[in-house]
């Protein structure tokens, strides 16, 4: 390990993803990493590789040569099967001090987490978490900035040839965003918030173009101090308002058909990963129960996205609720209230509009 | 008064813990069924709520008494009820046994009391002596190596769940007026001991009330608490102790109405702006603030000098409980008016916190007992 | 047998977070409070020293002098003893930098063959959850992260370590770091006599010159000068203006929306 000197930036070249898979199938994040990564890879002019650890997994390499990647590491062996940290940190890190690569990305999954920082620190690297947003080319950060910020980008120096990878992500609960850089050390390392970058188009040219590369694996009983016992899969189906990312609520607004209206919210709801809430109004009616409440009597939300139907917006209500990211609101009335707080408001019949949201999420 | 860190600590603790256990759907509980709750009982008996003023050796946290008035305060912010839950073993149930119960008394009923595995009560009022002790009933009589007890006492905060409860009962009836009275520890279990149907009470719904009624119900020797013939002094003493502590619940409950209406007056709209913007609400707000912070000064301040030995002391305890209660009263009709309609529907909190409040003038020496209290003090 | 948790104090940011005219946050202006996932390591530690009385329970934080106060509060719930690790040297450190002076004061504390290191997930001020992990690799211990179900049998640690989509059973041996979230517990409060007491507890502060020459702490990657990664430019995302309200009802009009609900990365 001492041998590994990475303070030399012209020694590393290409753009390395690690693909996760659980149980044999990769994780979406993989796709999205390898898209984003292949833009990068190509700002750079170098090879977007892919790294994938697992128990008889090369199968899978066509999938993510189809999303870019150039050349697919694969690294097999039973005790890859599952992850532990102590086994994918030392296979990772071997062939990354062998093979040098000068950016490496890891989604930020909680396995991701768990196996990024390790690596880094081995390393002897920097790793930015979470990340939103990777450039590369100078030119096209500060496009970014443009769009992002409220800076006078024009008004700053730039050095036009920098090809240092920028790496942005929120902090504060995304009250502050900052752009790190890591200058001395490579590789480059960042872990990327899932579901933010754009998954490309699959291409069954590059699928088919994608070169397998097995890579051995040397592990010993010393490197395994973690056993995994078992692993579970489970659904969650209870109602976590507080926790939640995505809010549907409902309102009296459902009054004409409280069931269709239910399981409508329901199925939005489902179609962005969401929970079902409700006004004051529809508990009280008996439509749904007590612990779905929000407002002031009821539960004080923050999601990123809460969607209101057929809510008029009353301040016990609004009080609940108005801290969300990002408001849509669906009534008939259009002086509702509710609009008031709204990012998006959609004046119409909720048992119209929201089929048509439902059905535009679902085809998507 | 500037509080020191460690009374900070202790502050942000009961703030947080009332904030986050006494929740909206245990509050409606106790307020629907005016049942005592045994989780929260024992939860607050987990972390030392019942011995915060008891001293360490005996079981409790070894708290002084400031430390007892914010956990009140605090406590009554969030719920007036279970303010009381913490209160009574830490001033009037263990108060009479620190101040003058043998060694022996001291660990066999303090230490449960304190650890909360105990309920001890305090059982002085009679259907005709309340105010008045002069006129206390309850008799006990020697016999051998025991008193015999007979009478009833009344609005006794607590009986229906205690193990024990603090008796006082006149042994000598030939001395007229507050003398001749003695306190015994009645263990509850004892045969003879009942209690009356619990009261349905206006407010602070959810610690039983009821008669005790005592019939011949013998009472070991051992268990006659302080010097014969003399208790009602020590009575007077503890009563000092839970007057602060009734002064700092009233600072809680006037508090938690000032949060309400502060909450309310910002987000309620009339005339196209918030209700705050108008003079009408924000000079009452103006006004409730500082009433409750003179209150709350004079309570910490009291909570102080008692502890240091002030010989004012007892004066000061009475001022507290009639500054505190009067204007507790008058800052949740305030809180009310604030609410309009809203106040007298029992979903918003001030519909409960006004009629909480309502005996805060009233236990433990009305206002108007206080006011004797203080002018005896000026003009004896 | 040691339980040592690492905890940090942050800005509370659960309510209005203000931010100064050059895109810093205003930490002055926000109360500062125990990390949210760090109380559920310290809770479980305690929880374990309550089944294995002859532990200790000895807290680490690395930050400026106030966070003595935090450690205060730590310590009135029943912690046994605290170590601030404090210096100007270590202001401005990332992830890797704070890991390594913090495995150096742990390796300065001595760590061994019994204890187990607890930390929080991650600190609500960077969300990073990398440091746990660091430090575990450079005392080259094992780790468990994200875990909400912790069993300690003689020097065997089992844990329920969480995915998005399930759990893992995992199983270690001491001297090892686990990584706790909210589900692994319900921290407990102080305690009146714990706020009396605490000040009598050992309490150090591990400056510069106790841990300059601690091996694992190489002195050219700590500070802002020294860490890895640096902030290169910092801002303020554009401030959230007043709603829209779309024309229509039909189809089109909540293509569109959703459209500009994925363009802002909400959906």
């Amino acid at each position: 390990m001492s041998t590994f000197v990475n303070t030399d930036p012209s020694a590393f070249h290409g753009v390395w993803v690690f693909c996760e898979q659980r149980g044999g199938e990769l994780m979406p994040t993989d796709f999205e990493l390898l898209s984003e990564g292949r833009k990068l890879a190509d700002d750079l002019g170098v090879e977007l590789c892919g790294v994938l650890l697992g128990d008889n997994v090369e199968g899978l390499v066509p999938q993510l040569g189809g999303y870019g990647a150039d050349r697919v590491y694969v690294c097999q062996d039973p005790a890859l099967k599952d992850y532990t940290t102590d086994a994918y940190t030392k296979v990772i890190c071997d062939i990354v001090m062998d093979k040098k690569p000068e950016i490496f990305l890891i989604g930020a999954t909680n396995i991701g987490r768990d196996l990024g920082p390790r690596c880094a620190a081995r390393l002897h690297t920097g790793l930015t978490a979470d990340c939103t947003s990777l450039v590369v080319d100078t030119a096209k950060y500060k496009e970014f900035l443009k769009s992002t910020s409220t800076l006078d980008v024009d008004g700053m120096k730039w050095d036009m040839e920098d090809k240092g990878l920028k790496m942005t992500r929120p902090a504060f609960c995304g009250h502050l965003m900052a752009t790190i850089i890591c200058p001395r050390f490579r590789p480059q390392m960042s872990t990327v918030r899932p579901g933010v970058m754009k998954c490309a188009e699959f291409d069954q040219a590059k699928a088919d173009a994608c070169k397998t590369e097995l890579y051995p694996v040397s592990l010993c009983d010393s490197d395994l101090r973690t056993k995994v016992l078992e692993v579970v899969k489970e659904a969650k189906d209870t109602v976590d308002l507080i926790g939640a990312e995505v809010i549907v609520a409902v309102g009296y607004g459902i009054s004409k058909d409280p069931q269709v209206g239910l399981d409508l919210a329901q199925k939005m709801a489902d179609a962005l990963g969401g929970v079902v809430g409700a006004s004051r109004a529809a508990v009280d009616a008996g439509w749904v129960g007590a612990d779905q409440q929000v407002g002031q009597t009821g539960k004080t939300v923050r999601p990123s996205l809460y969607i209101a139907l057929g809510i008029s917006g009353a301040i016990q209500h609004k009080a609940g609720m108005e801290d969300s990211e990002c408001i849509i609101a669906v009534n008939s009335n259009s002086s509702a209230p509710i609009f008031e707080v709204a990012d998006y408001g959609i004046c119409g019949d909720l048992f119209q509009v929201v089929p048509e949201m439902i059905d535009v999420l679902t085809n998507k | 008064m500037i509080l020191s860190e460690k009374h900070q600590m202790m502050r942000k603790l009961y703030r947080q813990f009332a904030q986050t256990e006494f929740t909206d759907e245990l509050l409606d509980r106790l307020e629907e069924t005016g049942e005592f709750d045994w989780d929260i009982h024992k939860l607050m008996a987990k972390y030392g709520f019942m011995g915060v003023k008891i001293p360490v050796e005996y079981g409790g946290q070894g708290g002084d008494s400031l430390a007892y008035a914010l956990m009140i305060e605090e406590f009554a912010r969030v719920s007036p009820v279970l303010s009381i839950y913490a209160n009574t073993s830490n001033s009037l149930g263990a108060g009479p046994l620190l101040f003058c119960g043998t060694e022996e008394q001291k660990r066999k009923y303090v230490e449960p009391v304190a650890k909360g595995e105990k309920i001890l009560v305090f059982a002085l009022t009679e259907p005709g002596a309340g105010t008045d002790a002069g006129g206390t009933l309850t008799t006990a009589v020697a016999d051998g190596d025991y008193f015999v007890l007979n009478g009833r006492k009344t609005f006794i905060s607590g009986a229906p769940m205690a193990d024990y409860a603090v008796v006082y009962a006149k042994t000598d009836p030939t001395q007229r007026g507050s003398r001749g009275i003695s306190m015994f520890i009645v263990d509850m279990k004892l045969p003879g001991v009942s209690c009356g149907k619990p009261e349905a009470k206006m407010g602070i719904k959810g610690y039983p009330t009821s008669d005790l009624i005592l019939e011949n119900v013998r009472v070991h020797k051992s268990d006659l608490l302080g010097p014969l013939h003399k208790g009602f002094a020590t009575a007077m003493k503890t009563l000092d102790g839970g007057r602060l502590g009734m002064a700092a619940q009233a600072v809680g409950i006037a508090q938690g109405c000032l949060d309400e209406a502060i909450k309310y007056a910002k987000e309620r709209k009339q005339f196209g702006k918030p209700i705050a913007s108008f003079q009408g609400i924000s000079f009452m707000i103006a006004d409730m603030a500082t009433e409750i912070e003179a209150a709350r000064q004079l309570v910490y301040s009291t909570a102080v000098r008692k502890d240091a030995g002030d010989p004012e002391a007892s004066k000061l305890c009475a001022m507290s409980k009639l500054f505190a209660g009067e204007m507790c009263n008058r800052v949740a009709y305030k809180a009310v008016q604030i609410h309009g309609g809203y106040g007298y529907i029992k979903e918003y909190k001030v519909e409960r916190f006004y009629r909480d409040a309502r005996i805060t003038t009233i236990y433990e020496g009305t206002s108007q007992v206080q006011q004797m209290v203080i002018s005896g003090n000026l003009l004896k | 047998m040691k339980f040592i948790v690492c905890v940090k104090q942050v800005p509370d940011t659960s309510g209005k977070v203000a931010v100064k005219a050059d895109g810093t946050m205003d930490r002055a202006s926000m109360a500062a409070i125990t990390n949210p996932d760090d109380l559920n390591a310290v809770e479980a530690a305690l929880a374990l020293k309550d089944q294995n009385p002859d532990a200790k329970v000895v807290l680490v934080s690395m930050g400026p002098p106030p966070a003595a106060a935090m450690l205060r509060e730590l310590l009135a719930m029943g912690c046994d003893e605290a170590i601030l690790v404090s210096g100007r040297e270590f202001g401005g450190s990332d992830t890797f930098a704070t890991s390594q002076i913090l495995a150096g004061a742990i390796h300065h504390l001595g760590l061994e063959q019994d204890d187990i290191i607890f930390c929080g997930r991650q600190a609500i001020d960077g969300d990073t959850a990398q440091v746990g992990p660091q430090i575990a690799e450079k005392l080259d211990i094992p780790q468990i992260s994200y875990v909400a179900d912790l069993k300690l049998e003689g020097t065997t640690v089992t844990a329920k370590r969480m995915l998005e989509d399930g759990y893992m059973t995992v199983q270690t041996q001491t001297p090892c770091l686990v990584t706790c979230i909210k589900e692994l517990n319900q921290p407990r409060y102080m305690t009146v006599k714990g706020i009396l007491e605490c000040d009598q507890k050992p309490y150090q502060v591990y400056d510069f010159n106790t841990l300059k020459d601690e091996p694992l702490i190489e002195l050219d990657t700590i500070g802002l000068k020294g860490s890895p990664t640096n902030v290169y430019k910092s801002f303020s995302p554009p401030i959230k203006g007043a709603g829209v309200m779309l024309e229509g009802s039909g189809r089109e009009t909540v293509e569109k929306l959703f459209a500009t609900l994925e363009e802002k990365h909400i959906i």
